[in-house]
């Protein structure tokens, strides 16, 4: 009241002093720290591409195929980045709300092995199925989701009923789950997957095709483009200030035209040479002189980290329950004058976060067609890197999916595109490192300021 | 409570006999206070005296050792705020219980939002009602998309204000409701009392200001070390008699002596 008395006209009169980059924000509501991870992105991105060049001596303009930014390369790196984008956005709400999960690259681990043995011993062996039968898959990923969920839900049950703190919890958490991974099979590896669970894993079979992709690209396009459109009217039903057309149009082209892209740079990216030829001789077809472009298109656990955000992101911000997590992350007495559970809520963040290991964990151990004790080891630590470079504070109340999931791809953009310039693995670590803390002091910065 | 100086008819609400401890204290022993539609009661007394935790065990913040609370002559089991609220009790916190990354509108809403037809949040429909009661309050706030940290601390009131009453509250607990208000802010929130009073909503009024107190409050109740001093109605006594409650729990002849009134030898 003390200030809004002149809130009106100061506004206004502020406006015409805005600078053009603080109009063009303001138009469009764009939030500048996910810019600035956008940037931060692409900086990396032309920067390792231009060293990659550099290195092996060619133009970087010339996009050899050995560089960073490559069809190739790119793909690979979303496959990659799936499974710890994935885990970071259910981190996301474990850190709004003050809490911590240490235990989600054991649970990964843990998981993985129960599913690995599901599918090729106890289903096989014990259940009687024969090898190959299509509810393998099911029947495995149901016993790893009802898993994770439990280890969920009793991480969850002892931090919020029995107020044990998360980070005890969850460290404890880690020793045991990646101790429990080790006792399913005495620390055999499990191999080789179930053919079908494979596809979870990515590679030539694991990808959609090039039609498909376009299909879903067109269907995301859409769907964007009615979001705007949807969100316009629902604003005008209630007379509320809208963006400028102008405003909306370009983020919505912007959109768009991300969205074709990365479907573009999918379907570029061919199978093998051997591969098509086995698929050509499979299936009949003559090979032509040059090749046969066969496109890889999206891969299945890129669609199932967009699926897992889109979820997410849904939760987070159109659910009682995503709201209720905000509001007790920024003040947990508030919430609980407010006739809020804080308790039922804490522990059904900590099972998101059991599920989302599993789905992790199918990822995973699919790509690399076994399951290992090993698998997912300091997993912890890259979903929570990305969760915090993606700009969810420490401190509870804030935080995206968008932008934790960017987070992880920065992360593994870095640490990839490390291996491509043969950096050694012990300065990888020094180099992530590194970033994180310097990640977090520029956010404090961002943070001080605003 | 079969008091001369209490209006007539059934209390609104009527706390009897509550007490509460935390480790050995008491903050709370044996007090009684009652509330009758459409009147302000004030709550006075020293920091520690007790007053926001009896209140808070009627706004379901804590659960009570002992004692009784009837509503409307019935008796209510309060034991979290969920409760509270059903029994249309709303409170204004002296901290404001906001939640600060959120804006006013999931403020306002907190534990009680509107939801569309798929079960998901109806935020076009909360802002909109936002604005409704926030136009009555406070007119020229515009801030709404903002998380409510970034409001000045007036703005931050009129929010924690502006949730309680958004539910046709019947009792409103203020607990130091113009504690971070400048002299205009505060006269308006006297102005509101007035006008829930108006519309016969029964109040309690905890403040420190003795001045605010009589000028807005029907009757007073003075707590010392958890007890209640006494209770009058503010035309029965002078403000010097009621300073004299707070500090020395002396029970001037105007008020009804409560447990914990000062036992002079008579």
């Amino acid at each position: 009241m003390t200030d809004t008395t002149s809130t009106q006209p100061a506004d206004t009169a502020r406006a015409s002093e805005l600078s053009a980059v603080a109009r063009f924000l303001k138009a469009t509501e764009l939030d500048t720290r996910m810019l600035g991870m956008i940037g931060a992105l692409l900086l990396i991105w032309i920067g390792l591409h231009v060293i990659s060049s550099l290195r092996l001596g060619v133009n970087p303009l010339d996009f050899d195929s050995r560089t960073f930014l490559t069809p190739r390369n790119l793909w690979n790196l979303s496959v990659q980045t799936s499974a710890v984008a994935i885990m970071a956005s259910g981190m996301v709400l474990v850190i709004v709300m003050r809490n911590i999960d240490l235990s989600v690259g054991s649970a990964e681990g843990v998981i993985g092995m129960v599913m690995g043995f599901a599918q090729v011993h106890f289903l096989v062996r014990f259940v009687g199925l024969e090898l190959g039968n299509p509810w393998i898959w099911v029947l495995a990923l149901l016993i790893g989701l009802a898993l994770g969920l439990l280890i969920g839900a009793f991480q969850g049950f002892i931090i919020a009923y029995l107020e044990v703190p998360a980070f005890i919890v969850t460290l404890g958490g880690l020793l045991v789950w990646r101790g429990a991974a080790w006792w399913v099979t005495s620390g055999q590896t499990v191999a080789p997957l179930d053919a079908t669970f494979q596809l979870m894993g990515g590679g030539p079979a694991g990808s959609i095709g090039a039609k498909w992709s376009w299909v879903v690209g067109i269907v995301a396009c859409l769907a964007v483009i009615f979001m705007h459109y949807n969100g316009r009217v629902q604003r005008k039903r209630f007379r509320f200030p809208l963006r400028p057309v102008w405003a909306e149009t370009l983020l919505a082209t912007v959109t768009c035209a991300i969205i074709l892209g990365a479907v573009w740079l999918a379907n570029s990216y061919p199978w093998p040479v051997g591969i098509v030829n086995r698929y050509a001789a499979a299936n009949n077809i003559t090979v032509p002189e040059g090749g046969l472009f066969i496109a890889h298109g999206i891969a299945i656990p890129v669609l199932m980290a967009v699926a897992v955000g889109l979820i997410m992101t849904f939760v987070t911000k159109r659910t009682r329950f995503g709201r209720y997590v905000f509001a007790i992350g920024g003040n947990p007495e508030a919430a609980n004058l407010a006739g809020i559970n804080t308790r039922w809520i804490t522990m059904k963040v900590f099972m998101i976060m059991g599920v989302l290991a599993t789905i992790a964990a199918a990822i995973s151990s699919a790509r690399q067609n076994s399951s290992t004790n090993a698998l997912g080891t300091l997993d912890e630590l890259l979903v929570i890197a990305a969760a915090v470079i993606g700009g969810t504070s420490l401190a509870g109340g804030s935080g995206t999916v968008l932008g934790a999931m960017l987070g992880a791809l920065l992360m593994q953009s870095l640490q990839s595109g490390m291996v491509l310039l043969g950096v050694d693995s012990p300065l990888q670590s020094i180099v992530v490192g590194a970033v994180l803390v310097v990640a977090v002091w520029l956010d404090t910065l961002y943070r001080k300021r605003a | 409570m079969a008091d001369k100086f209490a209006p007539a008819g059934v209390p609104l609400v009527d706390m009897r006999n509550i007490s509460i401890a935390f480790g050995g204290i008491r903050a709370v022993d044996d007090a009684s206070v009652d509330l009758f539609p459409g009147e302000v009661m004030a709550l006075l007394g020293h920091n520690g005296a007790g007053k926001s935790t009896l209140i808070k065990i009627l706004s379901g913040a804590y659960k009570r050792d002992s004692g009784q609370i009837f509503i409307n002559g019935e008796e209510a089991s309060i034991s979290n705020p969920r409760d509270a609220k059903k029994y249309g009790v709303e409170t204004i916190y002296q901290t404001l219980a906001l939640a600060d990354n959120v804006d006013a509108a999931a403020n306002l809403f907190l534990g009680r939002e509107l939801m569309t037809g798929w079960g998901t949040l109806d935020d076009v429909a909360m802002e909109a009602e936002a604005r409704k009661v926030m136009g009555r309050l406070n007119p020229r706030f515009q801030r709404f998309k903002e998380p409510v940290i970034k409001l000045s601390g007036g703005q931050r009131q009129s929010v924690a204000i502006a949730r309680a009453i958004l539910f046709n509250a019947r009792i409103l607990i203020m607990d130091e409701p113009t504690a971070a208000l400048g002299p205009q802010e505060t006269a308006q929130v006297g102005e509101l009392v007035k006008q829930l009073k108006a519309d016969g909503i029964g109040i309690f009024l905890i403040s420190h200001d003795i001045h605010d107190v009589f000028e807005l409050a029907d009757r007073v109740c003075v707590m010392k070390n958890g007890q209640v001093v006494g209770t009058a109605r503010t035309t029965d006594v002078t403000q010097d008699e009621v300073l004299g409650m707070i500090i020395l729990g002396k029970c001037p002849p105007g008020a009804i002596p409560g447990p914990g009134a000062l036992k002079i030898a008579a």
